[in-house]
């Protein structure tokens, strides 16, 4: 189970590190050996993101890695293979993120199936409000997966409480408005916020959306479980190449 | 429709959930704007007095002659202000946002049209503007660039994916998620999350309202069949709507392209390439290949080339309430050239998609019979796409010499 998983790592660590790639970009086998780097480098946990044509809720940076990893011409298929091999070679936790499109066209049940058999622990799908998600809550319940779900700064109090009884694993804290990729200033509503998360369940918090260095990292610790960098790593490979991932992630807490 | 805007499992609101409240509050808006009797009122006063409603219902004498059966009606959208449909929606939904005391609108566009429709209405409304619109689709309808640039509403080219109207709309969407408080999103058409289907079809229903009224003034009785092209379906839903529990059959016409068999076109109603999906906020028929990633479409008109369609046409065509039909690039300029020779009339290329099956099947109906075609816009104003539909050599000598003179 992810959420006790998480629990043991946090015994160790004051703040845990979730990272992002889109699978296939900039190629396979530097997705491959990004993993590797982060997951040499001690990151707790990784996403793996599945591109989609229509990333509504990504910024400029991680919609260019959908597009080129299509225009690569990387498949569903592929991404399912490539993360059977990251699973089998490296012992983290490892979830899918990716658009509810994705699921619906290869079957909601065959999807968490097949996320069962690879030994993934979860998914977020960040177009699905719970509300919409009958049949894969039930589906990612049966296989023992967790659906990671979303809070933001504009979720009621009581809306998070709905949300956290359809969450499991953990819950992903959006720290601001806005898409993927841009800065974030953490103010004193932001304090607010993040109490009213803590609040609201007693899953692990996630906080993600523009974390990008150790400062925030930093500042992070103590407020929420798990820090989640995205963009930035590949704004890195983009202008620094793969090597850089592993001396960045070692210099983040 | 249930509360979440399913339409026989088409539909739903799938949506980031940072927009959640933002739509609790637009669905909230709109049902306290149905409600009221005197919004319709000043709807209806406010598109009186600034468009051009109620349009005329033209009888098409001469086309009628021309194919020997039904009757032939055209239901003038053109005449709107801006010279389309669009215009219905954008004031209702900038009455809307007047209400909300929200100061800024955004707004996707593919043709253009809706662009410049939503570009006048916040200037009338002295609302803040940004348009976003495909690379391609800026490229091929500059003219409606310039306007929405004259009129104070900032367009910025959307440069990812294929550069058209979807791509506009994923692009609209970011801006949203980001500026939600003070920016309202006035989709164009009645797809995305609920409640825009039902909100865009309300606004457009006056063509239906009136259409109907109209017809049984001039004629005494309801039309055989009613003809609308579909692109996202609002032209459609407006006029279909009118009719929808008489006994009328609904032709929509979608954009054949090249040929349904050439897999260069934008049906998703009556071609083998579409499926259900989830996309873009909505549950509906999607141009989408078999992992879910959206197919690249072709139409020669902007306005029909979107992958996805009104889940309310999705249930429409799957109860059999709405019969659906391709119309190709080339059927369509033969349709507009007839139109404009025949009666004067200058349609849109979206629109002549509706002229275009209508013309092949008002010869098989009986001269007791009407057909009524909804003229969603005028084409005059898209003179440099239609001109080069016509390949027209006198127009291209024009360009040559007036790009000489920028030269010189
Ligand atoms: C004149 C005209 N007709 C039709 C359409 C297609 O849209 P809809 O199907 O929503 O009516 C457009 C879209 O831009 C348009 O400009």
């Amino acid at each position: 189970m992810l959420e006790s998983c998480i629990r043991k790592k946090r015994q160790e660590k004051e703040i845990l590190l979730m990272t992002h790639i889109v699978i296939g970009y900039p190629s396979f086998e530097d997705s491959f050996q990004i993993v590797k780097e982060m997951v040499e480098a001690g990151v707790d946990l990784m996403e793996l993101q599945i591109p989609f044509s229509e990333p509504i809720a990504d910024g400029p940076v991680i919609l260019k890695a959908n597009q080129k990893s299509l225009a690569n011409g990387s498949t569903v298929q592929h991404c399912v293979d490539f993360a059977k091999q990251v699973v089998r070679s490296f012992d983290i936790p490892f979830l899918f993120m990716t658009y509810y499109n994705i699921l619906f066209k290869y079957g909601i049940r065959s999807f968490a199936s097949m996320m069962s058999d690879i030994g993934l622990h979860g998914v977020i799908v960040p177009d699905l409000p719970p509300e919409e998600g009958e049949e894969y809550l039930q589906a990612m319940g049966e296989k023992n997966l967790a659906p990671i779900f979303i809070f933001t700064p504009n979720t009621s109090d009581e809306r998070m409480k709905k949300i956290a009884a359809c969450g499991n694993g953990f819950i992903y804290c959006v720290a601001r408005k806005g898409v993927t990729g841009s800065e974030t200033t953490f103010t004193s509503e932001f304090h607010d916020y993040l109490e009213r998360c803590r609040n609201a369940t007693t899953l692990p918090l996630a906080l993600g959306f523009g974390v990008k260095d150790k400062a925030d990292v930093d500042f992070l610790t103590g407020k929420v479980d798990i820090a989640v960098i995205g963009s930035e790593t590949i704004r890195l490979v983009d202008q620094k190449g793969v090597e850089a991932v592993g001396d960045f992630v070692r210099g983040l807490r | 429709m249930d509360s979440r805007g399913y339409y026989n499992g088409f539909g739903g609101a799938f949506i980031p959930e940072i927009l959640v409240s933002t739509f609790e509050e637009l669905s909230k808006a709109f049902q306290e704007v149905k409600n009221d009797p005197g919004f319709w009122q000043e709807y209806k006063e406010i598109m009186s007095s600034y468009s051009c409603r109620p349009t005329p219902l033209t009888f098409a004498g001469n086309l009628t002659r021309h194919f020997g059966g039904a009757r032939i009606y055209i239901k003038r959208e053109d005449l709107n202000h801006t010279g389309a449909h669009k215009a219905n929606n954008v004031m209702g939904q900038g009455l809307l946002v007047q209400r909300m005391g929200k100061k800024r609108v955004i707004a996707e566009t593919g043709a253009g049209q809706h662009g410049v429709a939503t570009a006048t209405m916040a200037a009338r409304f002295g609302f803040e503007c940004t348009i976003y619109m495909g690379e391609v689709d800026v490229a091929r309808q500059r003219p409606n660039v310039f306007w929405m640039e004259r009129l104070g509403a900032k367009v910025v080219a959307v440069k990812d994916g294929t550069r058209i109207l979807k791509d506009a709309i994923n692009e609209a969407f970011r801006d949203w998620v980001t500026n939600m408080d003070t920016t309202h999103y006035v989709l164009g058409t009645a797809c995305g999350p609920h409640p825009f289907p039902e909100m865009v079809t309300y606004f457009q229903s006056i063509i239906g309202k009136e259409a109907r009224k109209q017809i049984l003034s001039l004629e005494g009785k309801l039309p055989a069949r009613v003809y609308a092209c579909v692109g996202g379906g609002s032209n459609a839903m407006g006029i279909f709507s009118g009719f929808m529990d008489d006994p009328v059959e609904l032709v929509g016409v979608e954009a054949g392209g090249k040929g349904l068999d050439s897999g260069r076109h934008a049906s998703r109603l009556c071609s083998k390439d579409a499926s259900i999906g989830v996309a873009q906020g909505y549950k509906t028929y999607f141009l989408q290949d078999s992992d879910g990633q959206m197919k690249e479409t072709h139409s020669i008109a902007a306005g029909l080339d979107y992958v996805g369609v009104s889940p309310i046409l999705s249930h429409l065509k799957e109860t059999g309430r709405v019969r659906f039909e391709a119309a190709t690039d080339k059927e369509v300029v033969e349709a507009l050239s007839l139109t404009i020779r025949k009666e004067g009339l200058i349609p849109a290329l979206e629109s002549s998609h509706a002229f275009a099956r209508a013309y092949q099947e008002a010869p098989c109906l009986s001269q007791q019979d009407i057909i009524i075609i909804n003229q969603s816009g005028r084409g005059d104003k898209d003179i440099f796409t239609i001109a080069d539909a016509f390949s027209d050599p006198g127009w291209k000598e024009f360009i040559i010499q007036k790009a000489e003179e920028y030269n010189a």
